[in-house]
């Protein structure tokens, strides 16, 4: 975008301007989802859009997932092109029918026939007890259904560019929204822009190790390299924004170059998408050192003293990150003050 | 209607008292962080859970929501392990593992809530099959809100309760929201009473909050499930006084008036069952009650924090 202006905008306006501009260009797209026309607007992120556009256009529904799933389905094979919000993706797993058997299938078992040119959003939650069922990054189980593609932007650029284009995508996509991602900032040009999907960004460059983090884990990363930076360690962060599909090449050049990968999600590790990219970079630069980190493997607890293990920190990255580009060294955490001065994405509740 | 016994009334007085009072604690202490957990108040709703729970036996057994601490206290769980679930510690009821949305006391008969709307339905339906089974003459009772009725799992739970005649009394704690949303942008129509009957069970609405009225109701729908008529349905009208979640009122926001909120405190069941008893009497209560909760609020303060080694214990039975 060399002739827009510089302008700062956060994640959550600028998921909304994205939302806005295409509703402009194209009166075939509409937001549902349950409280997107309320006063709080889904955080934000869809607020006032039902002023401008109507209640035709953006419209509440009853607690009625599954079947609402299915209207966004039936309405994108229709022609009309759906954005279905969701506050949390827990709730997505009363979706999980219609996604999984229904939106991803259709092109294909109805042999090209139809399309289905919807956008389901979902929110991670974190933090001030949200708890079991109001904290998953259930991303993973989408990513392995061939049908539907997933993008977890991290950033307010790439969130209204990963907007857009999955707005205009001929497809089921899934945009995976980090909670604590809302109220960061970065240049966002205003002209409307599409991300090109399947597109790595590398943030960092370093030599001694790849950090690749998934969606709040990326700003987690960068803190971790930064700790990293006073033992002399060199990182380079990866963002993959687009996990399905996957920017494969900039992940082996990174792991190629440096020869160590950490992968870093907002999720579990276990049939994660963090064990995904370990996979393709083994198979891709044999011989690479490969580690992962994650949510502990367990549910999530809502007393802080507990919360507080179960999430991947700056420190913690850093220090897996140390062993692995020094396994003969003795183990090493960062300072108190180191860590403070990076402390990680914080939020102050309720909710 | 007659009035029950003074006992009973006292009895009533104190559970509706109680849970007013701890929530009220609730939303005075949550400024100070302590609570590091997302309360979602019953104030105004309480008479439902207590006209409800008065009703029933202590082997019997209650699900409710993430809006759970009067079903909780109204079943007679203890309040300092609620108390002690908020604050994140140790001795809380779920371990500080669940936290407010997630109550749970089994030797009380109190089902684990669960934050996902209507996903306990079915489970309480789950527990009825088993009452059934079991042939004591108990009964099972599901608390949820008008939201909850839009979800499939609603509709057939119902089916399948009358289907096998389950033990099972299905409560909606109607307050004409879900969250913002009032139920005319989410309903075609208001006849859910109607909707519940056509699956073959007794339906009945209070649409007034009157606690002895549903108490009265209660006591005969749960006489015919203990024989074995099978399910029955209560929509309980009420209004929720504070925000969605969280512990201010939220009148300013423009998505419902004072004059809805003054409607239903000029019926307040906490103040008109308090009438009805001798105020010397109402004062020993009141006071008992305020000792219960600062003990609680002390044993909440003073419990210590969960090891971080138990962040797994529990993954697996
Ligand atoms: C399946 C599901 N969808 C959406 C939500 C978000 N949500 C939390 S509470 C709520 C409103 C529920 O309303 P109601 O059932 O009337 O209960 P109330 O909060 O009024 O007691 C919604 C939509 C959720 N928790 N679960
Ligand atoms: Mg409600």
């Amino acid at each position: 975008m060399p002739d827009a202006a510089p302008r700062a905008l956060s994640y959550v306006d600028a998921l909304r301007e994205a939302a806005a501009q295409e509703m402009e260009r194209d009166p075939r797209v509409f937001v549902m989802g349950l409280d997107v026309d309320d006063h709080k607007g889904i955080q934000g992120s869809t607020k006032g859009l039902v002023d401008r556009f109507g209640p035709e256009r953006v419209f509440t529904t009853p607690l009625s997932e599954d079947a609402m799933t299915g209207v966004a389905i039936g309405a994108a094979q229709a022609g009309l092109r759906p954005i279905h919000v969701h506050i949390r993706m827990d709730f997505l797993m009363l979706c999980m029918n219609q996604l999984v058997n229904i939106a991803a299938k259709s092109r294909y078992m109805y042999g090209g026939q139809v399309k289905v040119p919807m956008v389901v959003r979902a929110m991670i939650g974190k933090s001030w007890g949200q708890g079991a069922q109001h904290s998953q990054g259930l991303h993973a189980m989408f990513m392995h259904v061939p049908g539907i593609k997933v993008l977890a932007p991290s950033n307010a650029h790439d969130a209204k560019g990963c907007l857009i284009a999955a707005i205009r995508d001929d497809n089921p996509v899934l945009m995976v929204e980090h909670r604590l991602l809302y109220p960061l900032i970065a240049e966002v040009p205003e002209a409307p822009y599409a991300a090109r999907l399947g597109e790595a960004r590398v943030l960092r460059k370093g030599t001694d190790i790849t950090l690749l983090g998934i969606s709040a884990m990326v700003p987690e990363c960068l803190r971790a390299a930064e700790l990293l930076r006073e033992i002399g360690i060199d990182a380079e962060v990866i963002d993959p924004i687009s996990l399905v599909p996957f920017d494969r090449a900039a992940l082996a050049a990174s792991v190629r170059k440096t020869g160590r990968l950490l992968a870093v999600d907002s999720a579990w590790t276990m049939c994660g998408a963090s064990a995904e990219v370990a996979a393709m970079a083994a198979e891709d630069a044999p011989g690479v050192r490969i580690a992962r980190l994650g949510f502990a493997p367990t549910t999530c607890p809502t007393a802080p003293s507990l919360e507080h293990a179960f999430y991947p920190n700056p420190a913690v990255i850093a220090a897996r990150a140390h062993v692995l580009v020094r396994p003969d060294a003795k183990t090493w955490r960062p300072s108190p003050e180191a860590e403070r001065s990076v402390t990680g994405l914080n939020f102050k509740g309720p909710f | 209607m007659t009035r029950p016994p003074m006992a009973d009334l006292e009895r009533i007085y104190r559970s509706l008292r109680l849970i007013r009072r701890a929530e009220e604690e609730v939303a005075r202490v949550y400024p100070s962080d302590k609570i590091k957990s997302p309360v979602h108040l019953s104030i105004g709703q309480e008479s439902i859970a207590v006209g409800v729970c008065d009703a029933l036996r202590h082997d019997d057994i209650v699900s409710g929501t993430y809006r759970g601490h009067a079903a909780y206290l109204a079943k007679g769980a203890p309040l300092d392990r609620m108390m002690a679930e908020l604050y994140g510690k140790d001795t809380g009821c779920a371990r500080g593992k669940g936290g407010s949305m997630h109550l749970v006391d089994m030797a009380q008969g109190v089902l684990g809530a669960s934050a996902v709307v209507g996903t306990t339905i079915p489970l309480a339906a789950g527990f009825a099959l088993a009452l059934k089974r079991e042939g004591k003459g108990r009964v099972a009772v599901s608390f949820f809100g008008d939201g909850a009725t839009e979800e499939g799992v609603f509709a057939e739970s119902l089916n399948f309760a009358a289907l096998h005649r389950l033990p099972l009394l299905f409560v909606c704690e109607n307050n004409g929201y879900a969250i913002h949303e009032p139920t005319a942008k989410r309903w075609a129509t208001n006849r859910l009473v109607e909707r519940a009957a056509s699956y073959g069970m007794p339906a009945e609405a209070v649409n007034d909050g009157d606690v002895l009225a549903l108490r009265a109701l209660v006591i005969r729908l749960v006489e015919g499930m203990r024989a074995g008529t099978g399910p029955a349905f209560v929509e309980a009208k009420t209004y929720r006084w504070r925000e969605h979640v969280g512990p201010n009122e939220d009148f300013e926001a423009g998505y419902r008036g004072r004059r809805d909120l003054e409607a239903w405190q000029a019926t307040d069941q906490v103040v008109r069952i308090g009438g009805m008893i001798a105020p010397a009497r109402r004062a020993a209560i009141d006071a008992a009650i305020e000792t219960e909760i600062a003990a609680a609020l002390q044993f909440a303060e003073n419990s210590p924090v969960p090891d971080p080694a138990q962040l797994t214990t529990d993954t697996y039975a």
